[in-house]
């Protein structure tokens, strides 16, 4: 059964007809070829798909579009303004935090939803008192907030330290 | 997948209405569990009705120090909560072990309540199931059940229509179960309240269901009563981060003058509900706070266990995690905590 909806994406506005069984996912890369978002399980289990709704980390393969309404959506590509790339990405070519660079996208989509969430003072499971004030992103705590983002190539050596440079410029990190 | 109508609702009372009107539908939160298994051809829904933004988003203070939390809390943004991170640490944990955050995000509080098992024969359409398919038989009996149940399952064989072995997934819920929650439903016939523990159900003769909620009925808002000890959640799992529990344990201890005076224990990863260890519960109250008792306890719920052939490791892996958690629980002073 298809349904009209309008999906704001890095910025624009895409009016499109789609079947309520398309995700979010599929209508990015199949219908508006807006490629930067990845598919690699399609069941949430690796983290490809990332992208942001409202600012916030999402696996695109298990939202369906008809439900994304008026939310703005920022793949990877969209983290970039008027071309200049984000200090995630710069961060990410600085520390060769990828080989294949397939699952980098997602990787870089879920960075930036875990320094939003350590500036907000959330906790993770590893950290030790769940009732402090502000969380302080070491390297077990990047490890455990990135473990939703699979990267096949084994990148993660890498993909840490280029994830704590960002946190450390943004104060998340002594 | 199936093909469906996607609707939504102007408010909770319309959508339960909706609902009532297609016995094939399915309530829509977060869709992390229900659209994957969508797409797995397991559920089948011809009618979504989306509840995610109609149940409420907000977590509310009640009178007695407890806390109302709205069906459509994400679950990141409840294990975020103050009130929630300061006053039911076991919650905030158990949230935190579960999932990944990005999951954590779009996941909502009534979703991960009813999220359904991770049993690899139920999420294989090729294979029997007795939950999926009433009758089929059960898979996982002589087959793949690692991380299966090691209390309370039916056992009568693979073909028996009665047969399942699995585990309830949901980390939250275990945490739910301890703090004693009431979970707010509204349905056709107007609202209820179900304290949790009556929610989930275990197999008995009809595997098909996992809870007593009947067809059409929303939750609306799950209320944790006020706690007054220390409490935390402890998850044992195959990889440090992402992955479902071998075992878990939500627990809450009140010690004064190095006695138990109350204590809350449910394990998680053990059965097809989560599981409020009642009688080690028992055994424990009035008992001096020590290993030996913590050991005893444990050791009379992990009596009626009956492993299968392949998670046996659960019963020692259960007794372990219980005497540990409440070994780092006993070392805290509530008076201390609680000032
Ligand atoms: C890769 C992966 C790993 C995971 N790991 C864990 C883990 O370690 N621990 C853990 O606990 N969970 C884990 N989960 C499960 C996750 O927590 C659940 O998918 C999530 O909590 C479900 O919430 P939702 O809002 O998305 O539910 P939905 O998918 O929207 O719904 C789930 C079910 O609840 C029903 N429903 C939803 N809202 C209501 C309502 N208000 N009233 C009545 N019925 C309703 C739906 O009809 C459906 O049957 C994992 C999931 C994935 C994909
Ligand atoms: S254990 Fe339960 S869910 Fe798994 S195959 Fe058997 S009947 Fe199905
Ligand atoms: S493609 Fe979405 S999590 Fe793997
Ligand atoms: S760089 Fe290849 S999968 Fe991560």
């Amino acid at each position: 059964m298809d349904s009209q909806i309008t999906l704001r994406v890095d910025g624009a506005a895409h009016p499109l007809a789609v079947d309520t069984r398309t995700t979010l996912l599929d209508a990015l890369r199949e219908r508006l070829r807006i490629t930067s978002p990845k598919k690699g399980c399609d069941h949430g289990q690796c983290g490809a798909c990332t992208v942001l709704l409202d600012g916030r980390r999402v696996n695109s393969c298990l939202v369906l579009a008809v439900t994304v309404g008026d939310a703005e959506v920022t793949t990877s590509d969209g983290l970039a303004v008027d071309d200049v790339p984000h200090a995630l990405h710069r961060s990410f070519v600085e520390h060769d935090a990828f080989q294949c660079g397939y699952c980098t996208p997602g990787q870089v989509c879920s960075a930036a939803g875990i320094l939003a969430e350590a500036r907000a003072g959330w906790p993770s499971a590893v950290t030790p008192d769940v009732a402090a004030d502000t969380v302080e992103l070491t390297d077990d705590e990047i490890r455990e907030r990135m473990s939703g983002n699979l990267c096949r190539c084994a990148a993660y050596a890498n993909i840490v330290p280029a994830v704590a440079d960002v946190a450390r410029a943004e104060g998340v990190r002594r | 997948m199936r093909e469906f109508r996607y609707e939504r609702a102007a408010d909770p009372a319309a959508a339960v209405a909706l609902l009532a009107a297609a016995p094939d539908g399915a309530f829509l939160g977060g869709g992390t569990n229900l659209v994957d298994l969508m797409k797995l051809g397991v559920a089948t829904p011809d009618v979504l009705v989306d509840v995610r933004e109609l149940t409420s988003r907000e977590v509310a203070d009640l009178p007695d120090g407890g806390l109302r939390i709205g069906a459509g809390v994400p679950n990141a943004d409840l294990a975020a909560d103050r009130r929630v991170r300061e006053r039911f640490p076991v919650l905030a944990q158990a949230l935190l072990a579960g999932a990944s955050g990005q999951l954590r995000n779009r996941a909502t509080t009534g979703g991960n309540l009813l999220q359904r098992t991770r049993c690899g024969y139920f999420t294989d359409v090729t294979k029997p199931c007795n939950k999926r398919s009433p009758g089929s038989g059960c898979g996982a009996l002589e087959g793949v059940h690692r991380n299966h149940a090691i209390l309370g399952q039916t056992i009568a064989g693979s073909d028996d229509p009665a047969t399942c072995v699995t585990t309830h997934p949901s980390d939250m819920a275990v945490a739910m179960v301890a703090l004693d929650a009431v979970v707010r439903v509204l349905g056709p016939d107007g609202e209820r309240e179900i304290p949790i523990a009556e929610l989930h159900r275990l197999p008995g003769s009809d595997p098909s269901r996992d809870t007593t909620l009947r067809h059409g009925e929303l939750v609306t808002a799950i209320d944790v009563p006020a706690l007054g000890m220390p409490s935390r959640y402890r998850k044992v799992r195959d990889r440090a981060s992402f992955a479902f529990a071998l075992v878990s344990v939500a627990a809450a201890l009140d010690v004064r003058d190095g006695v138990v005076r109350d204590v809350r224990l449910a394990l998680g990863g053990v059965a097809h509900k989560p599981w409020r260890a009642s009688a080690a519960e028992y055994v424990l109250r009035g008992m001096p706070a020590t290993e030996a008792s913590f050991a005893a306890a444990v050791e009379s719920e992990l009596e009626a266990a009956t492993p299968l052939r392949d998670n046996a490791f659960k019963v020692p892996m259960a007794r372990n995690v219980v005497v540990r958690t409440l070994l780092d629980l006993a070392g805290r002073d509530t008076e201390r905590e609680l000032a």
